[in-house]
């Protein structure tokens, strides 16, 4: 405890540095899936107009949600779109900006087998409903014919925290399984039929790494940064498509009907390329903002974000928005008032 | 408790304004705004859980205390497997650490050699201080291979036709759980347990090593006796980390929301469930269920407490003596 208060004291003087420089200080909270690229975009954000200082807090997306209704932040972030519920609950109608994209795989244990494994949306479904409990079941076979599967029971691991990467596995297994939609259902946490709960990507990654037959679903860019084997998913176009940056923002780019709002999942996307578990992640920003100066740099900031800002998407692993969505999104920021 | 008077009165010859030169009067009021502010604390801490719980409340009444529903979806909640976890994983870890602790403490107190009991103390006051989350790592990384692979198959083995010890081993759940547990409190029980039987007066083991005791007697049927209440204590400080212990805990047992019988199979603990949720939870009654979960553990604590207490008194009147 001391040592965490020692290092929490060390880090105030470098807080009231970097705001004693700036002129407008802007608070958002939300998501801690994209806050790795947020915390940048601000920073870059900051040397261009060294009068904005951007500061986001990423403590969950309903933590942002809940603080937006409250209005003690100018902006919210996501990993899930706002449900009509939470947007009748607010004073201000809020815009969503997809910023980034994100996909969910699926990382296995199987001892034996080293090669990449394929599966099909029912096999997912029936592995995580617990009808599906031993590797060599036939329906795993049938797409795997090459591969020597043990007959070992089926570990299953999922998040035991709230958090967006189970919203969208879930959304997904909801879209392509309908008694998975009937007896579990789509949220951030969810009652699981079967399996172990790990805390955050890292807790469900040890858990499949410690537990030969375990299978487990991570964020696309944890499991490539730590160069985890994941496997490869059968779409809705009928083709197996792995995860990677191109065929994320691909899944993003299938979708044909974009909603004037954003509020769109697109899992189960239809186009061939398309990596049927991926998800946008969301800035949520009031459609009213009274300060003329914070409305003017917050559309000043979107406007980077979805241009020049899109290029540090890739380094830091993640998928960059499609050309559609950045035009459509730029029309948008006249929405804000 | 908090309010009491004074234990010793000023003497009444005294005026008002001579006490209060004196700093009595002072002295008084600071110490009893200090005590009341515990009590405040704990009040205000017992309306605000029940006050953020109150849509929960409202939903489900008496039944969030039995329902073995946890529906983040279908928004229905129900505490009792998180109530199960929380004492069972409590129970273990006593289990381990109370014999553990106590033998220890009577080893470093009374029978090792002063320079071998000081550095031993240092050390284990050492390993009280580690965060949990290290704790957590450590049982991740060692605990739960060694209990999946060895301990788990083991006591299948042995014991296997009982329920407790049936089932599949996944290495992680209740019984990891509560030994990570016991590996966390029995610091404190030594280290409180130690002090307690240092404090016995010499005059008691001479008396009894006088009355021809071994050292062993002396030790077991003087010494500890009359530190019973201070090893109480130690135990009470170590079920109350147990109880309220989070991160080590959510990374060891599973975190599955339903009740089994078998220590292998993965469980659930109200703290470990509120860390995992919380931030996440939207909606009007989610988050309040959790709060509410909050309030259950906070009277699970009283109700443990307040039994400790009866048997205390219950057992002190058994002729040994007091501490």
């Amino acid at each position: 405890m001391k040592k965490l208060a020692i290092a929490g004291l060390a880090a105030l003087p470098v807080l009231f540095v970097s705001q004693a420089f700036a002129a407008e200080t802007i608070n958002a909270a939300g998501a801690t899936f994209p806050a790795p690229i947020y915390q940048k975009w601000f920073e870059e954000f900051h040397k261009l107009h060294p009068d904005v200082q951007i500061n986001y807090q990423p403590i969950g997306s309903g933590g942002g949600i809940k603080q937006l209704t409250e209005g003690t932040v100018d902006f919210g972030a996501s990993d899930m779109p706002m449900t009509d519920q939470q947007i009748g609950a607010m004073k201000v109608h809020p815009l969503h900006f997809p910023t980034v994209l994100g996909g969910v795989v699926l990382t296995y244990n199987i001892p034996g087998v080293s090669q990449s494994l394929k599966f099909t949306p029912d096999v997912i479904a029936g592995i995580y409903l617990g009808q599906i409990t031993k590797w060599n079941d036939s329906k795993i076979k049938a797409q795997n014919p090459g591969l020597n599967l043990p007959g070992s029971d089926i570990v299953v691991v999922h998040r035991s925290d709230g958090s967006g990467t189970t919203f969208v596995f879930t959304d997904y297994l909801s879209k392509v399984s309908g008694e998975w939609k009937g007896k579990v259902g789509a949220n951030t946490s969810v009652q699981w039929p079967a399996g172990l709960g790990g805390k955050g990507n890292d807790g469900v990654a040890g858990l499949v790494k410690q537990t030969p037959g375990s299978v487990g679903y991570v964020e696309l860019i944890y499991a490539v940064n730590n160069h985890m084997p994941y496997g490869q998913v059968k779409n809705a176009a009928g083709k197996y498509v792995t995860a990677s940056f191109d065929t994320v923002t691909a899944a993003a780019a299938s979708v044909k009907d974009m909603p004037r709002d954003f509020r769109v999942s697109i899992t189960n996307a239809p186009g061939a390329g398309a990596y049927p578990i991926s998800t946008f992640t969301w800035l949520l920003i009031p459609s009213r903002i009274a300060d003329a100066n914070k409305r003017n740099e917050i559309a000043e900031f979107l406007k980077w974000m979805l241009g020049p800002g899109q290029k540090d998407a890739q380094p830091l692993s993640y998928a960059p928005l499609p050309k559609s969505v950045v035009n459509a999104e730029m029309k948008q920021i006249a929405d804000i008032k | 408790m908090a309010t009491a008077p004074p234990a010793v009165l000023p003497p009444p010859s005294k005026t008002y304004s001579a006490r209060l030169r004196g700093g009595d009067e002072v002295a008084w009021a600071i110490t009893l705004f200090f005590a009341s502010v515990v009590l405040a604390i704990t009040a205000l801490l017992v309306y605000e859980l029940w006050i953020w719980g109150l849509p929960a409340e409202k939903k489900f009444g008496f039944g969030f205390l039995t329902s073995r529903m946890w529906n983040p979806v279908e928004e229905q909640f129900g505490a009792l497997p998180f109530i199960y976890g929380t004492v069972l994983t409590s129970v273990i870890a006593l289990f381990i650490s109370v014999p553990l602790g106590v033998g220890a403490a009577i080893y470093l107190s009374e029978l090792a050699v002063p320079k071998l009991s000081n550095s031993l103390t240092f050390l284990v006051e050492l390993l009280a201080a580690v965060p949990s989350v290290i704790f957590g790592l450590l049982a991740i990384f060692t605990l739960v291979p060694l209990m999946r692979d060895y301990v788990e198959p083991g006591l299948k083995a042995a014991f296997g036709f009982i329920p407790l010890f049936s089932g599949p081993t996944y290495g992680v759940g209740y019984l990891t759980a509560g030994v990570i547990l016991a590996i966390m409190t029995f610091p404190f029980i030594i280290s409180v347990s130690r002090e307690a039987l240092l404090s016995v007066p010499r005059e008691q083991r001479e008396a009894a090593l006088a009355l021809g005791a071994t050292k062993w007697e002396s030790t077991y049927q003087v010494v500890v006796p009359f530190a019973k209440l201070g090893i109480m204590g130690s135990i009470f400080l170590g079920l109350a980390r147990a109880l309220g212990e989070t991160m080590a805990v959510t990374m060891v047992i599973g975190n599955d929301p339903s009740i089994h019988a078998s220590l292998f199979a993965p469980g659930y603990t109200i703290a470990a469930v509120i860390a995992n949720e919380f931030t996440e939870a939207t909606g009007n009654v989610y988050p309040a269920a959790l709060v509410e979960l909050g309030l259950v553990l906070f009277l699970i604590t009283i109700v443990i407490n307040g039994l400790a207490r009866l048997l205390i008194i219950v057992t002190s009147g058994k002729g040994t003596a007091k501490a």
